[in-house]
């Protein structure tokens, strides 16, 4: 089974609206230990992408995912804008064209988005970023797809690594970003950029499922 | 989609959380319509007469809320252009890269970015969607808070103070018509010789969160705050001015170290909420305990040029002075927050 053009368009617009519904819970999340504004510049960011997206809807993957990419570079701003920006933008040049993804395709555009937020933010594994959802999250995909796991199944394994990798923040010490001045005081506080990373797989998988939008597991 | 609008209106003169940063910005080009004009989507303030032939342009931009940096030093002798982003957000790629195209003189363009995360990914992305264009970019990040560690472990110090000096200084040098090369190493050397300490006594409630980004008690200060209200090195009981004056300007002092001998420009800035006369009696005693350390204050500069909102409370710039920096901090400047010499 492969992704549809049209299922992108239901994971962005689903994500869009669980970064709206939890806006202000990521906002409390960084308010403990950033400047306590990405739920907002996260929120101002999709519904730019929803935009942005409108006159594209029918086109290739690779558009879709690099017009989200542009339009969260645009909006978001502080260090979000580049990093999901980055993410979307590499993940949608390794779809150029492809009005199908399939599983392997998939899991490789969300790798390359990985590799340029990590290019972008100079992030390592458990610094307490987002790159401690989003690492784990590629590794379990790579696994399932090697296991010939079906696409919900390796996309659904992904979105509980990431979620078991943003939970492992929690007792991490931040070494990036704004967090990084509290020191031991960002000891105990769940890494708001790896929430919302957790949050957009968790989107994903639960598109991939046909898991209707209401009956969504609230976050966390 | 979005929930229930805010219902309790915030005791701000705005009208909207989401409306602040462009209805300020409708009012500072009609207010300075003879020094800047603004451009929209992307948001930037430019000098009005820019592009200057033959002239490098300086760009600078941050979050919004830090007024007036940095869009009241675009003018004669400091920026050329300014990019304003959300409150306390960085702005994005698309408003620098169109800030330095419209500053592009031929001379190059220099960005001065504050050292934080989202304004330096934010700055390169747009340096290099710039120099794509073909546009010679330089940048140059300012570092200047002793508040926090520097080190392998954290994102480096922070970007304050020293940001309204370096502007004023580099500005002034752009001015006389120096090269990029010279320009930047100009900027370099403001950064390298100043340092700054900051203290909160209360908080402050970014619109768009509706509620103060910290607790403080009546009896409490924050020392070592950042300009976003970021928690410094350690929450104290409140102590006089005298007392706190010292403890900002001893912290800076040994930090560099600024020795006997030296001259300095000692600068006294307000956090946005803190009258003047606070500041002067701030500022009182670390001129007093400056010279008190046989340290010169040759120039100095009271009052409220980056602030946070409408926090109260202080910060101490210090910044060792040599006779290039001396000659451009004193060149005419005509922007809206600062004007001497024209």
């Amino acid at each position: 089974m492969a992704v549809s053009n049209a299922q992108i368009v239901s994971w962005l617009e689903r994500y869009a609206g669980v970064v709206a519904e939890q806006k202000q819970y990521l906002t409390g999340l960084d308010a403990a230990i950033g400047d306590g504004d990405h739920g907002i510049n996260m929120d101002r960011g999709f519904q730019s992408v929803l935009v942005k997206l409108a006159p594209v809807r029918d086109k290739d993957a690779g558009t879709l995912l690099k017009t989200t990419g542009m339009a969260l570079v645009g909006s978001v701003g502080g260090a979000g804008g580049p990093l999901y920006g980055t993410f979307f933008l590499r993940a949608g040049a390794m779809l150029d064209g492809k009005s199908e993804v399939s599983a392997h395709e998939l899991v490789a555009a969300l790798e390359a988005g990985l590799k340029g937020v990590v290019e972008r933010g100079k992030a390592n594994r458990n610094d307490k970023t987002m790159v401690d959802a989003l690492a784990p999250a590629i590794d379990r995909a790579r696994q399932y797809l090697g296991e010939g796991a079906s696409l919900e199944d390796v996309m659904a394994a992904a979105a509980d690594a990431a979620e078991e990798g943003m939970k492992a923040t929690i007792p991490l010490k931040a070494l990036k970003g704004r967090a990084s001045y509290l020191g031991d005081r960002s000891i105990g506080h769940q890494d708001p950029g790896a929430t919302s990373s957790y949050l957009m797989l968790r989107a994903l998988s639960d598109t991939l499922a046909g898991v209707p939008q209401e009956a969504r597991t609230s976050s966390t | 989609m979005a929930e229930a609008a805010v219902t309790t209106r915030l005791k701000k003169l705005i009208n909207a959380p989401e409306t602040e940063v462009r209805d300020a910005l409708a009012g500072m080009a009609a207010a300075h319509a003879d020094l800047i004009r603004v451009e929209y989507d992307p948001n930037v303030i430019i000098r009005k007469d820019a592009p200057k032939k033959g002239k490098v342009g300086l760009v600078s931009g941050g979050g919004s809320g830090h007024e007036p940096m940095h869009g009241g030093y675009v003018g004669l002798g400091m920026l050329d252009a300014a990019c304003p982003g959300a409150v306390f957000t960085s702005p994005t790629p698309d408003q620098m890269a169109r800030a330095t195209k419209a500053v592009d003189g031929g001379a190059g363009v220099l960005h001065i970015v504050k050292n934080y995360t989202g304004d330096i990914m934010n700055f390169e992305m747009a340096a290099e969607l710039a120099r794509g264009d073909g546009e010679q970019v330089n940048a140059v990040v300012t570092n200047d808070d002793v508040a926090v560690q520097d080190s392998l472990y954290t994102a480096g110090r922070r970007g304050v103070g020293v940001t309204v000096l370096l502007e004023k200084i580099v500005g002034g040098c752009a001015e006389a018509g120096a090269d990029l090369a010279t320009v930047t190493n100009l900027a370099k050397k403001v950064n390298a010789n100043g340092r700054s300490m900051g203290m909160a006594l209360t908080s402050c409630t970014v619109p768009a969160a509706g509620k103060p980004t910290f607790e403080i008690a009546d009896d409490e200060m924050e020392l070592g705050i950042g300009i976003h209200g970021e928690p410094g090195r350690e929450r104290t009981k409140l102590k006089s001015a005298d007392e706190i004056a010292e403890i900002l300007t001893s912290t800076v002092v040994k930090d560099l170290p600024y020795k006997r001998g030296d001259e300095v420009l000692a600068f006294v800035n307000g956090m946005g909420g803190t009258p003047l006369i606070e500041l002067y009696v701030v500022y009182n005693a670390v001129h007093k305990y400056l010279t008190g350390q046989g340290i010169k204050v040759s120039r100095s500069l009271v009052g409220s040029y980056i602030t946070s909102l409408e926090m109260a409370g202080c910060s101490v710039t210090l910044l060792k002075l040599d006779a290039e920096m001396t000659r451009f901090w004193d060149a005419p400047v005509h922007t809206p927050a600062l004007r001497w010499g024209v």
